[in-house]
C-alpha cells in the first residue's frame, strides 16, 4: 500500500508541469498590471467613490503664522474665487461680509493668559453634516469619500445650510459670475463651501490647494489625507499628537481636525 | 399654360432654395468644430448627429449627476467637451463664450428661444482646462494660472 502511494507520487506528468507553468504565467501576466494601475491610479475617477476613504485635514496650530493667508490666496486662485469683485453699490464693508471665502484666517485669543492662536478655517466637512440635515432639496450632500460639498443643479439658494453651519463655512454668491474655471463651475443663487479640492481628488492628485501653499511658505501647518487608512500621514500624525475638533459638544465627528487650540 | 410654369419654376426654386438651405446649414456646422479637437476626426458627436441634437441636454444632465455625487469624470457626455471641441476664436485667437447668440450653443438657443443657463455657473471658453495631473502640476510649477478668462455669460437671450 505504502510502495503504491510513493510510486504514485513519483509519477509526475512534464506535459501536466508545463501546463501549470503556461498558466501561472499567464494568470501573472492578466493580474498584474490591474494591481499596477490600481497602485499608480493617476487618471481621471472611472469608478464611484466609496467609503474605503474619508478625506480629512489636520491643522497644527502652532506651526500656522499670523498673518500669513497663503492657504486663502491658494483657495481663491484655485477655485477662481479671485475673479470676484465689489459691485459699485456696494459698501466696501458690506462686500467684506459677503464675498465668498472657502477659508477664513481666524485670530483666537485667550483673555486670561494673553496667548494667540491663529488658524485657517474652513467647511469641517463632518460625519453628521447639519447643512445636510436641513437641505430641503438635497443639494447638500456628503460624498462617500467624506466630503461635504453642494449639487449647484439642486440648489435653489435658500441658504438654511449657512444657518445650520456652526462653523460660518458657507457663502451664498449674490452677483452673477464671470470668467469661471472649467474644473470649478460656479453661478449666481447657489451656496458654496470648501469642497477639500474635489476636482484635485477626481483626477488622482495628492494634496489640495491649501496645503501646498503652506508647504511652499515653508510652514507645514497642514496636513491632507485619508483619515481611514491607518497607514496614512495624516492618520500616524492624529495617533501622535493631541488634537481636537472645534465644537466636539455637536458630536458632528469633524474631517478637519486641529492641534494647539 | 403660363400659370402652369410659373408654378412648375416656383416649386423648382423653392427645391434649389431648400437644398442651399441645408448646405450652409451643414457648413455652418463644420465651422463650429474646432481644428485638430477630437471632434474633427469623427464622424459624428459621441452619439449620431440626430441623437445629439435631440437629446444632448438628457445626455449631460445623467452624466451630471455621475460627475457630482460619484465623483466620475470619465463619462462621454461632458458639458466641457462640448466646449473644447465646438469653441471658436476670434482673429486674436481669444476663443468667444460657446453661449455667445452667434456661437456653437447660442446659435440653436437663441433661434429655439430656449433659455441657457448652462454657462451662468459653467465656463463658456476653455478656461484652465483639466488636462491631467503632471501637466497641471507642470503649469502650477511655472507659474502659469488660467489661460483665458471667459467674458460673458448667458444673459443676452
Amino acid at each position: 500500500m505504502k510502495d503504491e502511494n510513493e510510486a504514485i507520487d513519483e509519477a509526475v506528468d512534464p506535459s501536466r508541469r508545463a501546463f501549470m507553468g503556461v498558466a501561472a504565467g499567464v494568470t501573472a501576466a492578466v493580474v498584474a498590471p490591474g494591481v499596477l494601475l490600481h497602485a499608480v491610479a493617476a487618471a481621471p475617477r472611472s469608478e464611484p467613490v466609496t467609503a474605503d476613504v474619508r478625506w480629512g485635514l489636520l491643522i497644527d496650530t502652532a506651526k500656522c503664522v499670523d498673518g500669513c493667508s497663503a492657504c486663502v490666496a491658494a483657495c481663491d486662485r484655485e477655485n477662481g474665487l479671485d475673479m470676484q469683485s465689489k459691485p459699485e453699490s456696494q459698501s466696501p464693508l458690506k462686500w467684506d461680509s459677503q464675498k465668498a471665502v472657502w477659508i477664513r484666517k481666524v485670530k483666537l485669543q485667550d483673555n486670561q493668559t494673553g496667548r494667540v492662536t491663529t488658524l485657517p478655517m474652513m467647511c469641517q466637512h463632518c460625519e453628521h453634516p447639519p447643512c445636510v440635515d436641513v437641505c430641503p432639496t438635497g443639494a447638500s450632500f456628503k460624498r462617500a469619500d467624506g466630503i461635504v460639498m453642494v449639487d449647484r443643479h439642486l440648489c435653489i439658494g435658500c441658504r438654511y445650510c449657512m444657518m445650520a453651519c456652526p462653523y460660518k463655512a458657507r457663502n451664498f454668491i449674490h452677483e452673477a459670475v464671470h470668467g469661471q474655471l472649467t474644473a470649478v463651475p460656479r453661478g449666481k443663487g447657489c451656496v458654496e463651501s470648501c469642497n477639500l479640492c474635489v476636482h484635485r481628488r477626481d483626477f488622482g492628485e495628492e494634496s489640495t490647494a491649501c496645503v501646498d501653499a503652506c508647504a511652499a511658505e515653508g510652514h507645514h501647518a497642514i496636513v491632507f489625507g485619508d483619515l481611514k487608512d491607518p497607514a496614512s500621514p495624516i492618520s500616524q500624525l492624529l495617533k501622535d499628537m493631541p488634537s481636537r475638533q472645534i465644537r466636539e459638544d455637536l458630536s458632528l465627528n469633524t474631517g478637519v481636525r486641529y492641534s494647539g487650540v | 399654360m403660363a400659370t402652369a410654369v410659373l408654378r412648375a419654376s416656383l416649386v423648382a426654386v423653392g427645391l434649389v432654395w431648400t437644398l442651399a438651405v441645408q448646405t450652409v446649414q451643414a457648413e455652418d456646422v463644420k465651422r463650429y468644430v474646432v481644428e485638430g479637437s477630437r471632434a474633427a476626426g469623427l464622424e459624428s458627436c459621441v452619439e449620431p448627429t440626430e441623437r445629439i441634437r435631440r437629446q444632448h441636454m438628457e445626455f449631460i444632465k445623467h452624466q451630471r449627476i455621475a460627475t457630482v455625487h460619484e465623483g466620475i469624470r470619465t463619462e462621454k457626455y461632458s458639458l466641457s467637451g462640448c466646449v473644447d471641441c465646438h469653441i471658436s476664436y476670434d482673429q486674436e485667437r481669444v476663443p468667444r463664450p460657446i453661449n455667445d447668440p452667434d456661437q456653437f450653443c447660442g446659435a440653436c438657443h437663441a433661434f429655439a428661444a430656449i433659455d441657457l443657463n448652462c454657462f451662468d455657473c459653467h465656463a463658456a471658453v476653455p478656461n484652465g482646462a483639466r488636462l491631467d495631473a503632471t501637466a497641471i502640476a507642470a503649469h502650477r510649477a511655472a507659474g502659469v494660472g488660467p489661460l483665458v478668462q471667459s467674458r460673458r455669460d448667458g444673459e443676452d437671450h
